[in-house]
């Protein structure tokens, strides 16, 4: 177990290399930050100073350098445009998008498990075409023209829903959540539906899938031969064993999902790290950008790591640790 | 005294929009309390569906169309599915062939058994931790109470079959039907869960319906047998009566092809030609293009025609006939 989470350390140590030297000097090639954000008053003295203070006059592969010195000292540099920590900026925004997408999560599960079994059982009556269409429809549409339509219809048309934040906050000491009010639920709903579309079509068709292949065997048929009654027979018998990739493709989706959140952050102006994202990449916020991104490789290695437990705790074959069974 | 279990005419179809297939025709035999009933046939002959027609378990679009299954004089199928619930694994119990299969790879032997305890009677934790040690120990595994918590996988072949064999038997059954179950072990295993079964039933006056295509198995084992061939029963009678003499010319060709120690180097004996296709039977005796002895006459069914009080054959020329030229 050990030696296994040691390994998983190191490539993501090596991935974390690679991504950093792509955005840093992928980053620098697209333009200077300086002229961007720089007044327009600033003459050339002026520039000089403000390149010279963020250390953008040094050659970029001594950049580089100092950045990584200061990342192995848990310093991931200071905002540009902000001049505070980009680490301070991203934990400020990172729970309101950790809500969305816990709750768009949430919402797959709830709502995609038991369509997908139930279409899995029955795969030639009409609620299981209802169903797959439906999945169909929810993996294939884009997720900006889905919130977009959902503004109209239930913002704009029918006034039902808020369209813009994140309504009234609890603040729980460590966090702030709109989980608690019924303000803030009234604002999580639309997005963290449309965050969960993509995610759900794949807990609907995995459980279907999973469930027709799961039906058939003899496992299956000798719980029943034995008597045991249906609703135990779905609920333990079969449940448990569909679950193991239902865990796999969530557990790789929920990273993304925090790390893409930024379409919907972006319709529904929801004040998370997505949001920042795009505002950071537009004025070459570098020092904040980079730091997103090493948050979100960290969540994805993290991600992986736990699906990888948990996995070993629904099918007791796996067993982690090296080559040793 | 009436037999624990009796078939009357049973038909199992394949009913779908396009076409009903009958698996299984005009299919009736009997099982006393104590006695093993050998039923042999080749794959697709119908022998397992048979088995699963009798607990009502065929997968759709399969069902049993006509006929009766009477469990002690009292015909179950028109039990509703709560009714026949309560029947699977109490009065009618099953073993399955592959025991790497039969098991749930992902719940605890000791979650199994508890699972077809409860499913038909009300028992505490600990008398349920009592039964299952008791049903593990009876079936000869070593170590009972820490097996409860193995999963199927850290058990060898022969273990889990054992552990099949105990939930199969946990409620005492009046009729166990047992699938091939020893197709998939080695030989020296296949002998013990033989005498195992065999033991058991024999000690608790079970009714015992053992499906195999293996002729030697069945020889050692059962008090009578039923041949299958293509949904029907050929022939049936005491297991001495029909291997010294058979009648039908399908069943002395099965016993032929059994490879006999001391005549290596000869040929093995073959039944030219396969089975017909349950979608393309031949009007009368589904053997007749196979069969050396068949004549015009064959072009119609033959009913099962007692030989004597003991044996019925299907055949219009049973061996020890003179076929009319």
């Amino acid at each position: 177990m050990a030696e296994y989470i040691i390994r998983r350390v190191l490539q993501a140590l090596l991935v974390l290399t690679v991504m950093t030297l792509l955005v840093f000097f992928g980053v620098n090639v697209i333009g200077n930050p300086v002229y961007i954000f720089a007044s327009s008053e600033c003459d050339q003295a002026c520039l000089s100073a403000i390149i010279a203070d963020l250390g953008l006059d040094q050659p970029i592969w001594r950049q580089y350098l100092t950045f990584v010195g200061n990342l192995a000292q848990g310093d991931m540099g200071k905002s540009f445009t902000h001049g505070v920590p980009a680490l301070h900026l991203i934990f400020e925004r990172l729970p309101a998008t950790l809500e969305l997408a816990f709750a768009a999560l949430v919402l797959a599960l709830v709502v995609g498990l038991p369509m997908g079994i139930y279409a899995g059982l029955r795969p030639d009556g009409w609620g299981a075409k209802l169903v797959m269409s439906f999945s169909m429809v929810a993996f294939s549409l884009p997720v900006f023209w889905i919130g977009i339509i959902m503004i109209l219809t239930f913002s704009v048309q029918l006034g039902w829903m808020p369209s813009v934040g994140r309504g009234d906050t609890v603040d729980l000491g460590f966090v702030e959540t709109s989980l608690l009010t019924l303000d803030g639920l009234h604002h999580l709903a639309m997005p963290a539906f449309t965050l969960s579309l993509i995610m759900m079509a794949m807990v609907i068709r995995l459980a279907r899938a999973g469930m027709r292949e799961v039906m058939f065997t003899d496992y299956i048929k000798f719980a029943r031969a034995n008597g045991v009654p249906e609703r135990r027979v779905l609920g333990a018998h079969a449940l448990k064993n569909i679950l193991i990739p239902i865990v796999t493709v969530l557990g790789m989706e929920f990273g993304g999902v925090i790390a893409f959140a930024v379409v919907v952050e972006s319709i529904f102006s929801w004040p998370g790290v997505g949001k920042m994202l795009i505002d950071a990449i537009a004025v070459l916020d570098r020092p904040l950008i980079v730091a997103y991104l090493i948050c979100v490789v960290f969540m994805f290695v993290t991600l992986n790591l736990l699906v990888d437990i948990l996995y070993s705790l629904l099918d007791p074959r796996i067993r982690l640790g090296g080559g040793r069974a | 005294m009436t037999p624990v279990l009796e078939l009357c005419g049973l038909q199992t179809s394949f009913v779908t929009p396009g076409a009903t297939i009958h698996a299984l025709r005009d299919l009736s035999l009997s099982v006393a309390r104590g006695e093993i009933l050998g039923l042999v046939g080749e794959s697709g002959s119908g022998k397992s569906l048979t088995g699963f027609s009798i607990n009502r378990l065929i997968s759709p679009p399969g069902r049993v169309t006509a006929g009766e299954v009477r469990l002690h004089g009292q015909d179950i199928l028109p039990l509703s599915e709560p009714e026949m619930r309560r029947l699977r694994g109490r009065k009618i119990a099953m073993i399955f062939q592959d025991p790497m299969m039969t098991l749930n790879p992902v719940l605890r032997i000791g979650t199994q058994i508890r699972d077809a305890l409860l499913a038909h009677e009300r028992l505490s934790d600990a008398e349920i931790r009592t039964r299952a040690i008791a049903a593990l120990d009876e079936v000869g595994i070593p170590a009972p109470e820490a097996r409860l918590r193995t999963y199927p996988h850290q058990l060898s072949g022969g273990m889990r079959q054992r552990v099949a064999i105990a939930i199969a038997l946990l409620h005492q059954p009046d009729l166990v039907i047992a699938d091939e179950p020893t197709t998939a072990l080695d030989v020296t295993i296949q002998g013990q869960i033989l005498a195992l079964v065999q033991g058991l039933c024999r000690d608790r006056g079970t009714a015992l319906i053992w499906i195999s295509h293996d002729l030697a198995v069945v020889a050692g084992l059962a008090d009578r047998i039923a041949v299958m061939y293509a949904g029907r029963i050929v022939e049936e009678g005491p297991v001495d009566d029909i291997l010294d003499a058979p009648a039908h010319p399908y069943t002395a060709g099965l016993i032929a092809s059994v490879p006999v120690p001391g005549q290596r180097g000869g040929r093995l004996q073959q039944i030219p030609g396969r089975m017909p296709a349950l979608t393309d039977l031949p009007p009368g005796c589904a053997f007749a293009p196979r069969c050396a002895r068949a004549t015009a006459a064959c072009g119609t069914m033959p009913p099962l025609t007692p030989v004597n009080e003991a044996r019925a054959v299907r055949c219009i020329h049973p061996l020890g006939q003179e076929v009319p030229a």
